[in-house]
């Protein structure tokens, strides 16, 4: 099972690099991907009788691009780019050649474009995931819990946006690129995080997570210049490195710090440890970055068998600063009650709720908040606390540790 | 490609249009000089629209633009640019971007004879 999902993803990233190609040449994904669809299709057929060919990515290349041509000659709105992919990589003949052709990457565009101002944010994550890593409109609905049929309509209409309204397969100029570079991580940040939000560690199975890692590292690698796409590589592989500790053998939930840190994957956490070194000399330190830099704090505790609480509180109040959210303060303030006690993170933890009403409907507030005033002994309060904190939860294995953390220490 | 730059207007905007003549002129000329303009009118304002249905062969008519909301239609450029990116960089120069709002739109483009 798992050699199958290697051979997938793999798969996958040919699949990213053809799309780009032809994209690149007829400037509309839908119409490129239809192309290598039956490009794929043809070598489904042909390849287990007739033998693979010595170039498999330049053979579904040139049976794609025949496709189009084809196309093109009977669709007249594909009729002015006949020129040009006649024109493209003439000498290609998967045949003849040991190394028929070096394909040029151009996913870096796809990812942009994908990305791109005038497509709906909650859009660009799942056209990413399809257009880059070939993945079906089905699967995409299943992590994001949506209808399947309303997403692969979605996905069809932002695509021919894409080739009706003329959004260009460029890369955006120097003064463009900071904020188009952050769309596209933040598309594969929801990527990740899609099939967690309302299933908790169960929705993992149908969330896209090692989708989304592979994004990630696609991203760092081919935006060298761009330290946030390497903090959130980091960030992403910190996160994966602790999937067989978050779970106790009886599949309840263990927070961060009760974590074992002997069940952490050492060598996801090396990769994220490269990852954020790396990003760190360029410099410019960013939200990614600072999340990764939280994250690596705790992975400190496998060797130093401590948590850096002072370094942790300056790594939040700099995130806090860059990219403030209620979770972050929320995270803030449960590091400050190791510093300077429950009492006052207590005090700090209202000082918020006043300031924002949302917060009362924010689960890691209650939660946090049963467990300071549990800790300074007002058990009526703390209860109170756990009752909305586990109303508010949505994650069933983190309402019975939160049920069991309420009942094991009021009685 | 062209492109439809339509300017969206609240009824201050239409109430303040004297004063913003010479930016629009400006905007008219610097889009000229680029080589992009294609055409543009500005309109009345809605007090003096009427809108017109046709329904089972019958005429309807009716006092208003349409559809009736707090932004109106108060006139467009024609811009022939690249892509939708500069088609973008152009919008949000019109002065009308930091006002209220304009709506980029390509335009359909028909066989050529």
């Amino acid at each position: 099972m798992e050699g199958r999902r290697a051979a997938e993803l793999a798969a996958r990233q040919s699949f990213g690099k053809l799309v780009a190609w032809l994209t690149a040449r007829c400037g509309d994904v839908a119409a490129a991907e239809d192309a290598l669809g039956d490009a794929f299709l043809a070598a489904l057929r042909r390849w287990p009788s007739e033998g693979v060919p010595r170039a498999p990515e330049a053979w579904l290349l040139v049976v794609a691009r025949r496709r189009l041509i084809d196309r093109a000659r009977r669709d007249r709105t594909l009729e002015q780019l006949l020129p040009e992919l006649d024109a493209a990589a003439p000498g290609m003949d998967p045949e003849t050649s040991e190394n028929a052709m070096e394909i040029p990457d151009e996913r870096l565009r796809l990812l942009f474009l994908c990305a791109h101002p005038a497509i709906d944010p909650g859009l660009q994550a799942p056209l990413m995931l399809q257009t880059v890593l070939g993945l079906t409109a089905g699967r995409i609905a299943a992590a994001f819990l949506v209808a399947p049929a309303t997403m692969g309509q979605r996905l069809v209409r932002a695509k021919a946006k894409i080739r009706d309204a003329g959004i260009p397969f460029v890369l955006p100029g120097a003064e463009a690129l900071p904020a188009r570079s952050a769309a596209v991580l933040q598309a594969i940040y929801a990527a990740y995080t899609s099939g967690w939000d309302g299933h908790g560690e169960a929705g993992r199975s149908q969330g896209l997570a090692q989708e989304a890692v592979l994004l990630a590292r696609l991203c760092a690698a081919l935006l060298p210049g761009e330290p946030e796409a390497l903090g959130l590589l980091s960030l992403l592989l910190h996160c994966e490195a602790r999937l067989g500790a978050r779970r106790a053998a009886d599949g309840s939930y263990v927070p961060l710090l009760e974590q074992d840190p002997a069940l952490w994957d050492s060598g996801l956490i090396a990769d994220a440890e490269a990852a954020l070194t790396q990003a760190s000399w360029a410099g410019r330190p960013g939200r990614f970055q600072l999340e990764a830099a939280i994250q690596s704090l705790h992975a400190h505790r496998a060797v130093s068998g401590r948590v850096d609480w002072p370094a942790l509180l300056g790594l939040y109040d700099a995130l806090l600063a860059l990219a403030p959210s209620a979770g972050g303060r929320v995270s803030r303030i449960a590091v400050l009650a190791e510093l300077a006690g429950p009492e006052r993170a207590l005090a700090e933890l209202e000082a918020l709720a006043a300031a924002d009403q949302a917060l009362q409907e924010h689960q890691p507030w209650w939660a946090l908040r049963a467990h300071l005033l549990q800790r300074t002994g007002r058990a009526g309060a703390a209860q109170q606390a756990y009752r909305r904190a586990i109303a508010l939860a949505d994650d069933p294995a983190v309402r019975a540790f939160l049920r069991q953390r309420a009942g094991g220490q009021s009685a | 490609m062209q492109y439809a730059v339509l300017i969206y207007e609240s009824e201050q905007d239409f109430a303040d249009r004297p004063g913003l003549m010479p930016a629009y002129a400006a905007y008219s000329q610097a889009l000229a000089e680029a080589g992009h303009m294609a055409g543009g009118e500005a309109l009345q304002s809605p007090h003096t629209a009427t809108t017109v249905r046709l329904r089972h062969g019958e005429r309807q008519v009716q006092d208003g633009p349409f559809p009736d909301s707090k932004e109106q239609l108060g006139g467009f450029f024609l811009i022939d640019v690249p892509d939708l990116d500069a088609a973008l960089t152009w919008a949000a120069r019109c002065p009308a971007a930091e006002r209220c709002a304009v709506e980029v739109r390509p335009v359909l483009a028909m066989a050529a004879s």
